[in-house]
Order: structure tokens, then C-alpha cells, then sequence
């Protein structure tokens, strides 16, 4: 039947994405007490997803604006959308935008704002072709970067190290050595903070430390900035070490994504922002980056845009996103000094301060695989098979049930 | 500044790095960018057209470049079906979590059902795929990518002449190679039937052919159904995969399934299709990014693998779709009361258009144009060709402020009862 060559009979059955076959997972299990610490969204201390206040508040603004209609969006976004959402990362006084050198794609999510730039630099960084330009990751990372960038048409992405399983903090010592050691030009992907999956992010003098390698080394920032407001509560605070970077006069791109510090997670909100050593040079690259747009998603999609511009440009709702963003923040600190203190209470062995040092939705528990197999077949507990926890998982209802059973895994599985 | 008298080798013998600030390094970077030799872009030609009708000043200016509807004021037209159904997910305060990859499940069920028919053998037996996409071009990328790496045939995509602009850079960057059958005869503002089978009858075997299922981009003209049967019978002979772009179904002649018939005889005839679909033009939802790509399989089994692989593709892309347009859809399609009412103003905007087409021919006639303008009725959906050169066309924008891209294309969309006795001034001015 049907004259469909015969081979895409052999398409082959791909492995699905680990996250989401852990929520389905979860989801299928009808264990009363079962606890999702898999994909990373905010939860409140009921466990339900949270719309923030200020979101809901913005949503009945537009839905109640009969100037309001479903046009196209500019290729590369809304204007407004895009110089805030650059501000929010930079700083409204950065001098680079001051300096006319600051531009943005808005795109879909943080996924989004990774593939455009992706696309870009390997038609356009250190000459035409670069698809044996060597992209560094962190080890660990986030485990959709290889295959963003892999896709993009990178062959060769690598990692540099970063987490140091056995101090359970950062190999400083190993990333700067592959800073050094790595071939000029190369680009490295940075966590602008709170790192996923580990939680663990440089000092600001470690900041410093890696910022001198890379100019000194003509390496490529591309920032990847996930969690801005989320990690520490303060936008200024989580966007250091960015601003740091632009303002050593790095070209640098950040990759921003509003899914977590909007909770606009299915929205796909996220803005790539450009700082370029001119706004001639500037032009340039966004008037290439257009051209990518155009064969991908053609133009962007409005709805979260238009939530998040509403917001950050009015100064009541700012003031009122901020405190949505320090509820989250602080609700996942609580969490973190909480479970801390039980493990410590329960004798656990091993030392638990990463819990409350590192940063961020996730923490890298250390727990190794046998131990997570046993939490999520023994005890119903969800993580992903590297240890990474989602703090927002966690409740004042089920942290107890959470302790006791990592003291269980820790000390009944080696 | 160097630090001077500083050693140069520390205790291990190692290398030892200056504390050297970094505005040393940024001073030596500062008069070279990394972008030096990035050259500026072309502005796009369609969406480009837009940009520069912005910046006139002329008060009789006129839009006819992108494919967006205008209502009869020329004011972009939300659907009275999408407000309501706005109204009904507001009031139902959804989260906003992830969707999966592959999108909101009721909106890909209900978008297969609106191309294929609820009642088609290939959704009863679950033997094809549908995906939420970034529209039709989201869509289309996808299928390109999907064909570029699964497709055993040669990775050649024939498109027929003319064609949307944006599909050949689109296949282009997937990797595949483009090629051309002929499509539009220039001497009759009509289908060249007989070029189209006899370029499609050479086709090498197992090429990848794409069709516009209706309202052909740009120029309207669209095969008859007879005609169709022909090139369904050809390209079964070629044994060619068939990559079916519908961007305007209910638009083209105001009824859904009429303007799918080409989409479900060649499934019938035992064609296992890719189609992309949007949602742009026929629900209005252009912002919001709604579309569809499908692939019809063998079976069951073969749709399960070749979904697992479409969320391979898209994850890296952009994760997971965006939900607002897909829930608008999704309640218009699956509420009876909306969708009955989406129909009707499909069909009202279908009209329209049609009406103006009438209108723009009765005034060049009036105006005692001396050319033969019936292809501009028998042209169907939101585009004209009009057969007018690039010389004419500069002239109506230069001296008439009309906006059109330099093909000759129109979007009827953006002719109002109100200005098209100006464009059929126009136009007979540039042709006399």
C-alpha cells in the first residue's frame, strides 16, 4: 500500500528524552505518596505548578485589549520585548547599551535563543565554516546543549571540566585548565548561574579568574541564562557574572529564557541578547540572525512576549514580578536548609552542605545510580539517574518521606 | 599595565599567568569585532515589503505584500470564533506547563482530522503522525529535517515553478537540493497542465515532489480536480513521496473539505503523504504560531516510530511548541458552536476576497484596459499573480505607493472596497 519508499519503514524507535519519560513515569505511578523530583518547573509547597499573580494579572490586561490582535511579529520579535528583556539581563545602565551595541532575537524559549545563536555562529564565528570549531560544555550540563549545538551542525562539542564529584563542588583548577589548554577561539557555554544541573557556581573571583583566560585566549562567551531572579532571588545578584563579562569588553552572546522566573514554561519565552563590539558590527549579525530566524520559525509567538513586556515595563507589575520571583526563590532556600538539616538530624552518612551551597532549582545530590534506582523503584521518588534533585519538588508534606528514604538509599545501597 | 619583575615560572616550573587586568586584553581587542566579516543581509523579501510600506507617508498607500487578511476597512480581523474561545480558556485558568514536544494532543488530533476528514481510514487505523509546529514554516523545517535524515530516496525536493520564496531556503538549509517542475504559464495567467506532467513524468524515482494543496503561493492558480487525479496517477508511476504544504485551507474556496480534496484523494489513491498545515490565514492566529506537520505510515507501528523520531528533531530546536494559538485551535475545532461559527467566517473571508477580485477586474475594465484580466477571477485564495513585470511593479510603488513583491504578486487580502478603484487606477496606469 502507498508509494512511500519503502525505508521509512526503517526509521528506528528513538529513545525518548530521559526528563519527560521520567514525568511519564511518575505520572503512570499510582503510588499515594510518590514524589516528582524529575523535571525542572516550580511547584508550590501544595505541589501544583504556580501561574505567578502578576502573570494572571497581565493575561486579563490583554485579553481585555481590543487593540490587541494576533498579527505577525516582527522576525525577530517585539521590539519592546526584546530591549527589555535585554535589560533585565544587562542592567538598564549596561554602557554596551548605552553604547548603541546591544541587540536581541526574541525566541522560542531558552532552547530557542541557544539554536539561533548556535546557527549563527557556525555559518558566521571565526570565518564561514564552523562546524569543526570546537564547543565546549560543561561537565555536566544541561543535557539538551550537545544536541542543540550538535544539530546545529557543531562537530565537535566537548565537555570542560566543572563539577568535582568527589569534593562535591567546582573543579576550578580543571575548568581553567581547559581553558588554557583549549584550542584558541573556541566557544565555551557558560551558566550565568545556578548551574544545571550540579547548583554549583563560580565565586565572583572565580568569575574573574575565567573571564582573564578567556580574553587572554580569544575565547567565545555564550551565556546561558536560565534561572535570572530564580537562583538567588535578586535579578542584579544572578546576572554578575554576565555583566561582569560585558562590561571587560567581551562579544558575547546570553541566551535567556523566561520559561522558570515568569513561569511562562509553555509560552516559549526567550530573548538572545547580542553585545557586539559596535552597533555597525551589530546590525550586521542581527540582519544575519533574521535570515536563520526566517527558515526556522519564520517569526516568534506573541502571547508571552506580550505577558513579559507588559510587565517589565510597568513599574507597579515589575515591582510585582520581583516579589513572585523572591517567593519562588525563597521557597526553594527553605527547602534546601530543610532537607539539609533532616539528613544531618538523621545521621546520614556523608556531608549534606552542598545542599545548601549550591544554588537554584537543582541540586547534584551525589547520590550515584544504584541509589537513585532504589528511590524510584523502592521508595517512588523521581530524579534523574545523575542525582539531580529538583528542590521545587520538595514540600513541607513530603520532605520527611524524601529524607528518610535518601538516608534509606545511602545507607542500605552502595 | 605589566606587572613588571615578575617571575615568569612558578614553583612547579609550570607556566605562571600575569595578573594582568583584562582592559589590557580589551584594548587590544577594542578596534576588531569577531563579526568584521559578516556581510549585512538581504532584507526579506516578503515580510521586507511590509517594512518599507511602514516607513510611507503617502496617505493612499497600500499593502499587497504579505499573505494577512484585511477586513473591508483594511484593518487586520480577529475572528469573532477566536475571541470566544480566548474568553473559554481564560476562564478555565490553565498552568502553564510544558507541553510535550510534540505538542497540545487535542490540537494535533483535531488538525489531522480538519486535513484528512474524521472519518479517514488513516486516522481510524492510527497509522499517521501529527505534530504541533511553529506554523507552516515550523512545519515545513521540520519536514525537511525529517526527510533529510530518514529519507532513502534522493534528497531532492521539486517544487513547482513559482513557488513560496521561503521554501527553497528552508529545504536548502535542511540539506536537501532543490529542483523545479513547471507550474505557471506566464502567457495565460494559468496552470501549464501539460508542462507540470510532463517535467513530473521525469522525476527520478522516489524524489520528493511538493504540492500546494490549494491557493497555490503566489500565483492562485490551482488544477482542477481532473487534473489532479492525472498528476496523482503520474507521481504514483514516479513512485515519488508526496510533501503536501496546505497553508489555506477554508481560505481558498471558502469550504474545508473542498479545499482539502486534493490532500484526501491522494491518500485514497494509496499516496502515504507529509503534510504541513497552518493555521495563520484560516484562523486569523498569525502571531501565535499554529500549525501541524503530519506523516502518513504504513501502519501504527511505523507511526509510533517515526513520531519518537520527530521529537528527536524538534527538541533541539526549540523543545517544546508554544500552547496559547494551538489551545485557541483546539476549542474552536472541538466545540461545535465555535467551529460552526469558524466556518462561517472562513467562509466570509473567503468571499471577500473573491468580491474584490470581481471589483479590481470591473475597474480596469472601466478604466478601459485593453489586457485580458480574467485570471484574476479564475485565480483562487489570497494571492493574485497578476502578470505584471518588475519594471511595472517598481513603478506602482515608486509612483503609487502600492507595496507588492517584485513577482507581481498580490494579496487580494489587502484590497478593500475603499482603495480598489485606486488600484485598478494604478495598475492600468503602469499596463496601458
Amino acid at each position: 500500500q502507498g508509494s512511500t519508499p519503502r525505508a521509512i519503514s526503517i526509521v528506528p524507535q528513538a529513545a525518548p528524552v530521559a526528563v519527560f519519560k521520567l514525568t511519564q513515569d511518575f505520572n503512570n505511578d499510582q503510588f499515594p505518596n510518590k514524589v516528582n523530583l524529575g523535571v525542572g518547573a516550580y511547584r508550590t509547597d501544595e505541589g501544583q505548578p504556580w501561574v505567578l499573580p502578576v502573570v494572571k494579572k497581565v493575561e486579563k490586561i490583554i485579553v481585555h485589549d481590543d487593540r490587541l490582535n494576533h498579527e505577525y511579529l516582527p522576525i525577530l520579535g517585539l521590539p519592546e520585548f526584546r530591549s527589555s528583556a535585554s535589560k533585565i539581563v544587562l542592567g538598564d545602565n549596561s554602557p554596551a547599551i548605552l553604547e548603541n551595541r546591544v541587540g536581541a532575537v526574541q525566541c522560542l524559549g531558552g532552547t530557542g535563543a541557544l539554536k539561533i545563536g548556535a546557527e549563527f555562529l557556525r555559518r558566521f564565528y571565526n570565518g564561514s565554516n564552523n562546524t569543526k570549531t570546537p564547543i565546549y560544555v560543561s561537565a555536566p550540563t544541561w543535557e539538551n546543549h550537545n544536541a542543540v549545538f550538535s544539530s546545529a551542525g557543531f562537530e565537535d562539542v566537548r565537555p570542560y571540566r566543572y563539577w568535582d564529584a568527589e569534593k562535591r563542588g567546582l573543579d576550578l583548577a580543571g575548568f581553567l585548565g581547559d581553558l588554557e589548554s583549549c584550542p584558541e577561539h573556541s566557544v565555551f557555554v557558560l551558566h550565568a548561574c545556578a548551574h544545571n544541573p550540579t547548583g554549583t557556581d563560580p565565586t565572583q573571583e572565580q568569575w574573574k579568574q575565567i573571564a582573564e583566560v578567556m580574553m587572554r585566549r580569544k575565547l567565545f562567551a555564550f551565556f546561558d541564562s536560565a534561572y535570572q531572579g530564580f537562583a538567588s532571588g535578586s535579578l542584579e545578584k544572578d546576572a554578575w557574572a554576565v555583566r561582569y563579562f560585558v562590561s571587560s569588553g567581551f562579544e558575547m552572546f546570553c541566551a535567556q529564557s523566561f520559561s522558570k522566573n515568569f513561569g511562562l514554561y509553555n509560552e516559549r519565552v526567550g530573548n538572545l541578547t547580542v553585545v557586539a563590539r559596535d552597533a555597525d558590527n551589530l546590525k550586521r549579525v542581527l540582519s544575519q540572525m533574521e535570515k536563520v530566524v526566517r527558515i526556522t520559525w519564520s517569526n516568534p509567538p506573541s502571547q508571552g512576549a506580550r505577558i513579559v513586556t507588559i510587565t517589565l515595563t510597568s513599574p507597579e507589575l515589575f515591582s510585582e514580578w520581583q516579589e513572585n520571583v523572591k517567593t519562588m526563590a525563597n521557597r526553594v532556600l527553605l527547602m534546601r536548609s530543610q532537607l539539609k538539616a533532616k539528613l544531618q538530624a538523621l545521621g546520614t552518612p556523608g556531608t549534606w552542605d552542598h545542599i545548601t551551597d549550591q544554588i537554584g532549582m537543582f541540586s547534584f545530590t551525589g547520590l550515584n545510580p544504584k541509589q537513585v534506582e532504589y528511590l524510584v523503584k523502592e521508595k517512588h521518588i523521581y530524579l534523574m539517574a545523575s542525582g539531580r534533585i529538583n528542590m521545587c519538588g520538595l514540600t513541607t508534606k513530603n520532605i520527611d518521606y524524601v529524607a528518610e528514604s535518601i538516608h534509606e538509599a545511602v545507607t542500605k545501597v552502595q | 599595565m605589566l606587572k613588571a619583575g615578575r617571575a615568569n615560572k612558578g614553583k612547579n616550573g609550570k607556566k605562571k599567568s600575569y595578573n594582568i587586568p583584562l582592559s589590557y586584553y580589551t584594548h587590544l581587542l577594542w578596534c576588531s569585532s569577531w563579526w568584521g566579516g559578516v556581510q549585512m543581509g538581504p532584507p526579506d523579501p516578503i515580510l521586507g515589503v511590509t517594512e518599507a510600506f511602514k516607513k510611507d507617508t503617502n496617505p493612499k498607500k497600500m499593502n499587497l505584500g504579505v499573505g494577512a487578511y484585511r477586513d473591508d476597512q483594511g484593518k487586520p480581523f480577529v475572528l469573532s470564533c477566536v475571541r470566544k474561545a480566548e474568553a473559554i480558556i481564560a476562564a478555565k485558568q490553565l498552568d502553564k506547563e510544558y507541553l510535550p514536544i510534540g505538542g497540545l494532543a487535542e490540537f494535533s488530533k483535531a488538525c489531522a482530522q480538519l486535513a484528512l476528514g474524521p472519518e479517514n481510514e488513516v486516522l481510524k487505523s492510527s497509522r499517521s503522525v501529527t505534530v504541533q509546529t511553529i506554523s507552516g514554516t515550523g512545519s515545513l523545517r521540520i519536514g525537511a529535517n525529517f526527510l533529510a535524515r530518514f529519507h532513502p530516496g534522493p534528497h531532492d525536493v521539486y517544487l513547482p515553478k513559482p513557488s513560496w520564496g521561503n521554501h527553497t531556503p528552508i529545504f536548502r538549509d535542511a540539506g536537501m537540493q532543490l529542483k523545479a517542475y513547471r507550474y505557471y504559464e506566464p502567457s495565460t495567467c494559468g496552470f501549464d497542465f501539460k508542462g507540470a506532467l510532463d517535467d513530473i513524468s521525469k522525476i527520478p524515482e522516489q524524489s520528493i515532489i511538493l504540492l500546494h494543496a490549494c491557493a497555490h503561493n503566489p500565483t492562485g492558480v490551482d488544477p482542477r480536480p481532473e487534473q489532479w487525479k492525472e498528476i496523482a496517477d503520474i507521481v504514483k508511476k514516479r513512485n515519488l513521496l508526496v510533501f503536501f504544504d496546505m497553508a489555506y485551507q477554508g481560505f481558498a474556496s471558502g469550504d474545508i473539505d473542498r479545499d482539502a480534496w486534493a490532500v484526501r484523494h491522494f491518500i485514497e489513491n494509496g499516496h502515504n503523504i507529509v503534510l504541513s498545515q497552518s493555521f495563520a490565514k484560516n484562523m486569523g492566529l498569525y502571531g501565535e504560531r499554529v500549525g501541524g506537520f503530519t506523516v502518513v505510515c504504513k501502519d501504527a507501528e511505523e507511526a509510533k516510530r517515526v513520531e519518537s523520531q520527530l521529537k528527536i528533531l524538534i527538541r533541539p530546536i526549540y523543545s517544546n511548541p508554544p500552547v496559547n494559538g494551538a489551545r485557541i485551535a483546539a476549542t474552536i475545532l472541538n466545540t461545535p458552536e465555535l467551529r460552526s461559527l469558524w466556518l462561517e467566517e472562513v467562509h466570509g473571508m473567503a468571499n471577500r476576497i473573491i468580491k474584490m477580485r470581481e471589483q479590481l477586474v470591473a475597474g480596469l475594465k472601466k478604466n478601459g484596459s485593453s489586457h485580458n484580466w480574467q485570471h484574476v477571477i479564475d485565480q483562487i485564495g489570497m494571492f493574485c499573480f497578476t502578470g505584471l513585470k518588475p519594471e511595472q511593479v517598481e513603478r506602482l510603488t515608486k509612483e503609487f505607493s502600492v507595496y507588492m513583491t517584485k513577482d507581481g504578486r498580490i494579496s487580494m487580502a489587502g484590497v478593500t472596497s475603499g482603495n480598489v478603484g485606486y488600484l485598478a487606477d494604478a495598475i492600468h496606469a503602469v499596463t496601458k
